[in-house]
């Protein structure tokens, strides 16, 4: 998924015509200083931290200033700070409105119900998981209508407006949905919506971006997120790669077997370290990619657990031994296979030749990964 | 009886040209299913291991009285297959296709219920039952006719557990991998009243994974009205506090949706839960003794 900050969020939501307060992006103090200067940004305003962690308000990544200097002091206090562990990039300077009531609303799927789901609440401007499920209210949107008068009507009495504010509410309703859908959005959340004067504005915004639908939209592709250099690489070779605390490095295939693999593992008193699910993939070239991968990241044993059924047992083996041969001697781990599905008895035989042996007990090969981790630790 | 393929099924692979559909196809052929037909637009009058290509499902319907799909069109174009299957009167489509955008798969599956389709998939290893057909992707080495039911999250899990199943002597009715995606055509609920109804299924394998809350759905399914004795496996018990799904997601499934809440709803609706998957053969294996007991 990609996550949006909030700046992008928020340019997202202009293109679709959702009310916002006045504001441009930061990434200097001196930036910050001369957006105010000139005008850019009216005084007082607010200066936000870019960050995609919630609680920005209660933990300093949010300030209030009144002059260009105190623009400036705030911007150099933030950026560069770390907050719950991401690193301020990027600052969000905003006119300081005189809001109201602060109320919040999403959409996002409901997958038990296989629906979009609007969830609204007049307790906006706190985590919407300390509200109570009393003061919550949810509704199920049918994709075929698409958002229709009678659900904006309820949600606006759910949140109390009327009048002008309900005729707000029903305009930034349809812009959200319009986000939701044609931007392949997974959650699009607003809280705070704020009242301000006799209108409505979206003080945050939270964008989450389906990954699965990239292909419609390269915008996204630049957007930063939390993967490190190798996860970084792998996504580049279109191999699902996550790294963790652990020393035992796993190659699976499959989601399932992979949590399975992991699972097991652990029980038996292991550390997994690294992961890497081969998913389906035919190629011998993959495999070796994905194995060179795993050797930059030292583990201190592989336990490769394959069941073949797209992904065949003697590509994989094909793919492993080449593998093998391009890692230096002195970078080597111990490697501890279990090869199964179709073709095994080929995958089988190509790893035997190149010194190999393929236990078919998982809990038994798990053990020899675990133990061959623990002699090097 | 069986639960949704049987000796009746004809089956039409649309995207049969493609490098999977026709190692697929083949692998279909070769579990004995009646594969009637391929379909790739502009590729009519081709044949595949056999099997005559049209250029649209309606046709193929026509010629060969097919009756299930199976689609392996990729991601982009997915969408108008379902619907281009749908239309062409198919009631069972089995979609092995990943990757597809969920908002996608929304208007696939209103749109096939209200025409009276089931969806299996996406994402997802398809349907099979030994002696009978299959429709879809799982190795036929896996297999051997038997009494015992298989309902599946997962892909290559699904495997190792039906490979587990036939180790121990016992062989499998029907096995269904529903797919793991968010928005699936056919989950744990709509799966189970089917085994429950299938004379040929004596106890029942299900398979999850943490996320979501279909295990849970299942469980309270399983606690009222499932009879035969289920033996369940949750993988992911030890996965780091993963990505969060933001905070609308939080209060959508809360206190719902970790490998704890799943096993604990499972073994509260009387259901056996393995801790690994190599407990699952030696739980079913006492579970079809006491089922036939």
């Amino acid at each position: 998924m990609v996550k949006l900050a909030e700046w992008q969020g928020k340019s997202v939501f202009r293109k679709y015509g959702v009310p916002l307060p006045r504001g441009e992006v930061a990434r200097s103090p001196e930036e910050a200083e001369s957006l105010v200067r000139g005008g850019k940004v009216p005084l007082p305003c607010v200066v936000k931290a870019q960050v995609l962690a919630g609680g920005r308000g209660k933990g300093g990544a949010v300030r209030f200033a009144d002059s260009p200097e105190e623009v400036r002091a705030a911007s150099a206090a933030i950026l560069g700070s770390e907050f719950k562990g991401e690193k301020v990039r990027e600052l969000l300077l905003e006119e300081k409105l005189s809001i109201g009531r602060e109320l919040y609303v999403s959409l996002t799927l409901d997958r038990t119900q296989r629906l979009p789901l609007l969830i609204a609440s007049a307790r906006g401007g706190v985590e919407i998981e300390s509200v109570a499920d009393s003061e919550i209210d949810r509704q199920t949107i049918d994709p075929f209508p698409g958002l229709t008068s009678y659900e904006k009507r309820r949600a606006a009495k759910v949140l109390g407006l009327s009048g002008t504010l309900a005729r707000s509410l029903d305009r930034l309703l349809d812009s959200l949905w319009q986000v939701f859908q044609r931007e392949d959005a997974e959650l699009v959340e607003v809280n705070p919506l704020a009242i301000v004067g006799d209108g409505l504005v979206a003080l945050d915004a939270k964008v989450i971006i389906e990954d699965d639908a990239a292909f419609r939209h390269p915008e996204y592709a630049e957007v930063r997120d939390d993967r490190t250099e190798l996860e970084e690489i792998a996504r580049e070779k279109e191999i699902a790669f996550v790294q963790l605390d652990g020393n035992i490095g796993v190659i699976a295939n499959g989601a399932g077997l992979t949590m399975a693999t992991l699972d097991v593992l652990k029980e038996l008193g292991g550390a997994p370290g690294v992961f890497l699910d081969l998913g389906g993939t035919d190629d011998p070239k993959k495999v070796t990619e994905a194995f060179l991968l795993m050797a930059r990241a030292k583990p201190a044993s592989v336990f490769l657990n394959i069941f073949g059924g797209v992904t065949r047992c003697d590509t994989v083996a094909k793919g492993l031994v080449e593998a093998m041969g391009q890692v230096p001697a002195t970078e080597r781990f111990p490697l501890i296979a279990r090869i199964r599905g179709n073709n095994e008895t080929e995958g089988i035989e190509i790893l035997r030749s190149a010194g190999v042996t393929s236990v078919s007990d998982l809990r038994e090969s798990a053990q020899a990964a675990v133990d061959a981790a623990r002699g090097r630790r | 009886m069986t639960v949704l393929v049987d000796r009746e099924t004809r089956v039409v692979v649309q995207g049969i040209t493609g490098h999977q559909g026709t190692v697929h196809a083949r692998q279909m052929l070769q579990f004995g299913t009646t594969v009637v037909a391929g379909v790739t637009p502009g590729k009519a009058g081709g044949e595949v291991e056999g099997v005559p290509v049209f250029d649209a499902v309606r046709d193929a319907v026509e010629r060969t009285r097919a009756n299930a799909s199976c689609i392996f069109v990729p991601a982009p174009y997915a969408k108008d297959a379902l619907i281009e299957a749908v239309d062409a009167g198919i009631r069972l489509c089995v979609i092995v296709t990943e990757h597809i955008p969920f908002h996608d798969m929304l208007v696939m599956y209103h749109y096939a219920r209200a025409k009276g389709t089931r969806i299996i998939g996406p994402n997802c290893p398809g349907i099979a039952s030994p002696g009978n057909a299959k429709v879809g992707i799982i190795p036929n080495v896996v297999f051997r006719p038997g009494r015992v039911g298989v309902i599946s999250r997962s892909g290559t899990l699904t495997y190792e557990i039906v490979n587990g199943i036939k180790e121990v002597g016992l062989g499998q009715s029907t096995c269904i991998g529903l797919g793991g995606d968010p928005v699936v055509g056919t989950s744990f609920v709509d799966a189970l009243p089917l085994f429950e109804r299938d004379a040929d299924t004596d106890a029942l394998v299900m398979v999850g994974e943490i996320g979501g809350t279909a295990e849970e759905d299942g469980a309270e399914f399983i606690r009222h009205h499932f009879t035969k004795p289920v033996v369940a496996y949750i993988a992911g018990r030890s996965a780091p506090p993963g990505k969060r799904m933001g905070h609308a997601g939080a209060i959508i499934t809360r206190g719902k949706g970790t490998a704890e809440t799943k096993v604990a709803a499972l073994e509260a609706a009387g259901a056996r839960v393995a801790r690994f998957p190599y407990e699952i053969p030696v739980l079913v294996a006492e579970a079809a003794r006491s089922a036939r007991r």
